[in-house]
């Protein structure tokens, strides 16, 4: 395992660090921490509830104090997934989304917003289906900065980082509660971007979590890493995000706002969204 | 005989198989890897599961010359592996056995299954019952409304079935369901996969459980004609009756493997389950292997009169045996796996499993092209009684399982 890691780390060009100021990913990060804010980051389904509704969702959220897009490219297998991101991803699959329209919708953001660092997450196949260096070249030049896949560890993605990497995008890898020390040394060394702390066992859009655990584990991976880190799962509310503020690098939030979309009567959604999210970005800021 | 030795550190099959997980799987993955590793060569446990097998299961199996078959067939001669007389009905409990003393030994009281026509529940639901594990089965509600019978029997046994509404509410969507109770309740929940598919160990432990059936069929065949077969045959759903007969087999290139697929209603119309015949390699439930899939790479509905062989992936040592040729893969069609169905009811007085049916289908489409010589051994995987009112349903007639249905088709 340190085996690979180190064969691994050695594809990171030396010198840089992996949130790279060179990035938008890198600048957001960098421009926070000089106001001594944290990272808002927001995650959506691609096409849900409706194509037409993404781009315009996008600014608002950033209008809301959004630091961070990450887009979910919808899935039929959505195996980590709790029951609001499975039935949003469900909802675009039954639209034909597919990834083509997700960069298309990625590059039309980017005709008004070219600061906004967005990040597509979702799973292997579709990616493997396209092809890696198809996806890559695709997604860089839609103005796409970073790439989660669920079902890709660090062990199985060395093709995905020395193609992402050669493009310009950022592969984000996860950490969980039951992350051996093996493993968070294993992310920290060929992470970019940033690391997504996982805040609890459990699928997308479980209970609350417990701020005390998140602590003490965030530390232990700061300790192996300069990435910022961002924490999700379970965070639904204003003084949740405040608590894991005081903790990470970044705050992220998805099946809360999609469920906030599915309560929304029509043509109401986006501006119960913008609500939610200034409420949370006010308390993150306080 | 050649060295075979997949799967790699890893669970490597060539490019196939691998530990394709979210990153709150891995260490349940490595802790389960790590105690199997020890498992699998610990005489204690080794004479224990062989004790089991015996007594509980009724191994060793017999292997019966199906001799009229044959003769009406006027080629090859047919031999069937009957692993329809094991307790429970079909191959799946030499497996759920293995997983379940595993289970056992790590201390978790508490068993997960997930299952498509509710054999694998079946067989998981009577090792919890055996052993003393708490057993909750996750199903598709689609398969759930078509499999009444099997649901019944899992609660019998004091299993729970939660009925999986997500994606196409079938045996796919209640792995993915498995695997995200799985994540949530580790600490105390074994999960038990029902076939050689999911991340690294499990199509190595999967296939282990059942090569009982290769190493049985390994003696027994020389014991009954001093040799043997020309070729092995059995049905391919996710795999594990195929990979639990081949696996003796595979360094021995004298004998063909061949692995039945459900072609459905034909390969050529879409509707179907042929992953290895008719798909393309991608990932999915943790592993890299032949799926069933669009041009998007999203997982599409399949189609199998056989709720068993209805998954739109297969176990990865498939797809590495399939593209180095050892072994080879055939659809066989809804109507020729009823037809076959229906002739071994007649000629032999045994009722297959649907999906075995398959098997049987391919081995009735050989033999005649084949010298009266030659031997097929077919792995007859399990019992049709579970499929009594599917194929009452096709051939036009009602069958009812319960007598108040009866009374109210009277009215
Ligand atoms: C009798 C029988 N044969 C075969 C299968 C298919 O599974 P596998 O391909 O893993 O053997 C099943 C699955 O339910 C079954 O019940």
């Amino acid at each position: 395992m340190t085996l690979l890691a180190n064969s691994l780390a050695s594809t990171k060009p030396a010198g840089i660090k992996a949130a790279s100021a060179a990035t938008r990913i890198g600048e957001t990060f960098a421009r926070l921490e000089a106001q001594k804010k944290k990272a808002l980051v927001a995650f959506v389904t691609a096409g849900d509830p409706s194509r037409e509704i993404t781009v315009p969702l996008m600014h608002a959220m950033v209008e809301s104090g959004v630091d961070v897009i990450e887009l979910g490219m919808p899935f039929s297998d959505p195996m980590a997934e709790g029951p609001v991101i499975q039935r949003s991803s469900e909802r675009a699959l039954a639209l034909g989304v597919g990834v083509a329209d997700v960069f298309a919708y990625v590059s039309e953001f980017r005709e008004k917003d070219n600061v906004t660092p967005v990040v597509l997450m979702g799973y292997a196949n579709p990616i493997e289906r396209m092809g890696m260096q198809a996806f890559g070249d695709r997604a860089k030049a839609a103005g796409v900065d970073g790439l989660i896949v669920v079902d890709y560890p660090p062990e199985e993605s060395h093709d995905l980082l020395r193609t992402m990497d050669s493009v310009g995008i950022d592969v984000i890898y996860l950490l969980s509660p039951t992350s051996t020390p093996a493993r968070i040394e294993m992310v920290a060394s060929v992470g970019r971007g940033y690391i997504y702390y996982v805040s609890l066992k459990g699928v997308t859009g479980a209970a609350n979590i417990n701020t005390a655990e998140v602590a003490a584990v965030v530390a232990r991976i700061k300790a192996k890493t300069d990435l910022p880190i961002g924490v999700g799962f379970g965070i639904r509310d204003g003084e949740t995000a405040r608590r894991v503020g005081d903790i990470a690098d970044a705050v992220i939030i998805g099946s809360r706002i999609i469920q906030e979309m599915e309560n929304s009567p029509p043509g109401a959604a986006i501006d119960n969204v913008k609500t939610l999210l200034q409420g949370i970005r006010r308390a993150l800021d306080a | 005989m050649q060295m075979y030795d997949l799967p790699d550190a890893r669970g490597h099959f060539g490019q196939y198989g691998g530990v394709f997980v979210a990153e709150t799987l891995q260490a349940a993955l490595l802790e389960l890897k790590v105690e199997y590793e020890k498992t699998r060569t610990d005489p204690e446990f080794i004479a224990e599961f062989q004790r089991e097998l015996k007594h509980y299961v009724g191994r060793p199996s017999p292997i019966y010359h199906a001799k009229r078959l044959s003769d009406d067939l006027g080629g090859a001669q047919i031999y069937l592996k009957r692993e329809d007389l094991n307790h429970t009905g079909a191959h799946k409990i030499n497996n759920t056995i293995g997983q379940a003393l595993l289970a056992r030994r790590m201390g978790k009281p508490r068993v997960i299954a997930e299952t498509g026509a509710g054999q694998h529940g079946v067989a998981s639901a009577t090792v919890a019952a055996r052993y003393g594990l708490e057993c909750v089965v996750y199903m598709g509600s689609e398969d759930v409304k078509r499999q009444a019978q099997n649901v019944y029997r899992m609660k019998l046994l004091g299993a729970t079935v939660v009925p999986v509404e997500s994606g196409s509410k079938t045996l796919k969507d209640a792995l993915n369901e498995a695997m995200r109770d799985w994540v949530t309740n580790v600490e105390n929940t074994y999960y038990i996969i029902g076939t050689v598919a999911g991340p690294h160990p499990y199509p190595m432990m999967v296939r282990d459980f059942n090569s009982v059936v290769g190493k049985e069929c390994i003696w027994q065949m020389p014991e009954m004609i001093g040799r043997q077969p020309d070729a092995v045959l059995a049905c391919v759903g996710g795999g594990s009756n195929a990979m639990g007969i081949f696996y003796d087999y595979i360094g021995d290139e004298s004998v063909r493997l061949i692995g039945c697929e459900a072609g459905g209603e034909g390969v050529e119309t879409g509707r179907h389950a042929a992953s290895l015949s008719a798909g393309s390699a991608g990932i999915l439930h943790g592993n890299r292997t032949y799926l069933i899939q669009n041009a998007d790479g999203q997982i599409i509905d399949t189609h199998s009169i056989s709720a068993g062989l209805d998954y739109p992936g297969v176990g990865p040592e498939h797809a590495w045996l399939k593209d180095s040729g050892r072994a080879e893969y055939v659809a066989v069609n809804d109507e020729e796996a009823l037809a076959a169905f229906h002739r071994l009811c007649r000629i032999e007085g045994i009722i297959p499993a649907l999906e075995s049916s398959h098997a049987i289908a391919q081995a009735i489409k050989m033999a005649p092209t084949m010298a009266k010589g030659k031997v097929l051994l077919v792995n007859l995987s399990g019992r049709g009684d579970k499929d009594m009112a599917t194929v009452a349903e096709r051939s036009g007639l009602q069958f009812f399982c319960r007598a108040s249905c009866q009374q109210n088709a009277k009215t």
